[in-house]
């Protein structure tokens, strides 16, 4: 065995790169289950492939097939039901893990300085992700399949001067329909090898730098860190075990808590359903799109530039934040604004479940208030935790001097 | 030959190398960007002729034209009225009613709310006695006519035309 690693290894340095970047790699010994939603983002993103492409042999793309042929899989096919509800289900769970990631980068600071091209290929990652997402929702063609594609392929037409043609352009058609299926079905295959690809990018932005750790300082000697194997891998696959006790509940006993009825429905063009909501993971941005209505003729545009801000003000958040410290453990301030932000987007999510024209306290109170007024919040978080900063209003707890 | 006159020479002839093979490229990425847009089949599909002479007044059909829906309403004298009437008021997208309308008994619009192509409900369930859009909440007028809520245009009213009496062609072959 050892004589062939040998031969290989000559020729290849496989047990160098294992050594280096894996078994013994090393990695902060502080770091917290927070830290588990990494891997465990991939592991999830293997789950889906894998569904996926099994789903991909019995599934064909066409706007007078593709609802029976779902129905087909859940019914004829051996464990069709299985891999769909897995993968129906996983993508629901890849973002709730996505976006746990996503705030414990947020909390602990590790977008700061020197890590923010890994935290770039984590927002290309979570564009990605969406757009696969989104053009896998519209698969089964069912009524939310078909007019949630509608509704978000119109949003390009509010881009000035080209976004109608574009619009048809995308449709390949002048609606969405059969062309527009297919080509959301190729891309829907071809995007998951991308996030792959982009994932690799990732891990090796991450290798390159370290991982970052709840005190949120740099590791000073080999006293701050342990090899990744065993110490990781075991914590790693603890972690995998406990998710999978949660996706197995609902794959198993909960199939359709994330799903819509009106998506068991097919397709018709002809009527839209009285209620259109997105997927859960959508409802905070789309309620922000929402909430712009009061600029007139620049409501629509002026809403499609604030969700897609939403997302993409995350590029900056490394140079907004000017803290002398990264961990939001030692900073009361931060800490606050954090988990304003947090329950801002549940609340925000709620408000995007609710018909637009919702109200509570028998009418007193509109849903699109609420709507206006935490798409303020959700925007003034970047620009508060910059104001604290960079003023130095922000007075820090003190920092260990190591980990 | 001086090293700096050599270098610029260089420099160009990289520059231009690069400028050849990026048009080159882009002029080979068309054929793959063009493929997306409608094909010649669904180009044909460009007008819908439909019959009008049983719909009664007061009453609507929605008729599919291109894989999009459109409304066509028999106008009452009294949605002509209220129609006519708004011409005067402040709207987000002012246009004439008569403008709208090739004959004033019929309203022909695309069912499709400007705002994010949700299909709006039928006549009457706006709040100006015309079409509501049950996505994002926009009211339409019996001209078809934004007056609240988020879409920043009108009803897109669709080429057509009355091939006689009783006959109503929307599109042109020509589209």
């Amino acid at each position: 065995m050892s004589k062939i690693m040998e031969w290989v290894d000559a020729r290849l340095p496989v047990t160098e790169l294992l050594k280096s970047q894996a078994t013994e790699y090393p990695t902060p010994k502080n770091l917290n289950y927070w830290w588990n939603f990494g891997s465990l983002a991939l592991f999830v993103l293997i789950i889906m492939i894998a569904s996926g492409l099994f789903l991909a042999m019995h599934y064909k793309a066409d706007a007078n097939q593709s609802f029976d042929v779902v129905e087909h899989i859940m019914r004829d096919v051996n464990f069709g039901w299985l891999l769909r509800y897995m993968h129906a289900n996983g993508a629901s769970f890849f973002f709730m893990v996505v976006y746990i990631h996503i705030l414990r980068g947020m909390y602990y600071g590790s977008y700061r300085k020197p890590r923010e091209i890994l935290w770039w290929f984590g927002i290309i990652l979570f564009f990605m992700m969406m757009a696969t997402a989104f053009m896998g929702y519209v698969l089964p063609w069912g009524q939310m399949s078909y007019w949630g594609a509608a509704v978000i392929t119109n949003l390009m037409s509010a881009i000035p001067v080209v976004g109608e043609d574009l619009v048809v352009w995308i449709w390949g058609g002048f609606s969405v329909g059969d062309p527009t299926l297919n080509r959301f079905f190729a891309l829907h295959f071809l995007l998951p090898l991308v996030i792959f690809g982009v994932v690799i990018l990732h891990l090796w932005a991450l290798h390159a730098v370290h991982s970052n750790n709840p005190v949120g300082i740099d590791l000073h000697d080999e006293k701050d860190s342990i090899p990744f194997h065993p110490y990781y891998t075991i914590k790693d696959l603890y972690g995998m075990g406990v998710f999978l006790i949660i996706f197995c509940a609902f794959v198993f006993y909960a199939p359709n808590f994330f799903l819509e009825p009106d998506n068991y429905i097919p397709a018709n063009p002809m009527q839209t359903p009285p209620h259109i909501v997105p997927e859960w993971y959508f409802l905070p941005f789309y309620a922000i799109l929402r909430s712009i209505d009061f600029l007139g003729s620049f409501s629509k545009l002026a809403g499609v530039i604030a969700m897609g801000g939403a997302i993409a003000i995350l590029f900056i958040l490394p140079f907004l934040d000017r803290s002398p410290v990264r961990s939001f453990r030692y900073r009361p301030l931060s800490k606050q604004l954090f988990w304003m932000f947090v329950a801002d987007c549940f609340v925000l999510g709620w408000v995007g479940y609710n018909p637009a024209d919702a109200a509570i306290f028998e009418g007193a109170l509109p849903l699109i208030v609420i709507g206006r007024t935490c798409t303020a919040l959700y925007f003034s978080y970047f620009f508060l935790l910059w104001v604290i900063t960079a003023f130095d209003i922000e007075k820090h707890t003190p920092v260990p001097k190591s980990i | 030959m001086d090293i700096e006159s050599d270098e610029g020479r260089r420099d160009f002839l990289t520059l231009a190398t690069g400028a050849v093979g990026a048009a080159g490229v882009a002029g080979a990425a068309w054929p793959f960007v063009k493929s997306w847009s409608p094909s010649a089949d669904v180009l044909s599909q460009a007008t819908t002729e439909v019959d009008i002479g049983s719909l009664p007044e007061g009453q609507m059909i929605t008729v599919p034209w291109q894989g999009k829906p459109v409304f066509i309403l028999h106008r009452t004298p009294a949605q002509i009225e209220a129609a006519r009437k708004a011409d005067g008021e402040k709207l987000p997208d002012p246009a004439k009613d008569a403008d709208r309308v090739k004959r004033p008994e019929y309203l022909v619009v695309l069912a499709l709310c400007p705002h994010l192509g949700c299909v709006p409900q039928p006549i009457g369930t706006g709040n100006y006695g015309g079409f509501l859009c049950p996505c994002h909440g926009s009211h339409y007028d019996t001209s078809g006519r934004i007056r609240q809520g988020p879409s920043p245009k009108n009803m897109q009213v669709p080429v057509y035309d009355f091939k006689d009496e009783r006959t109503l062609v929307i599109g042109k072959a020509t589209a």
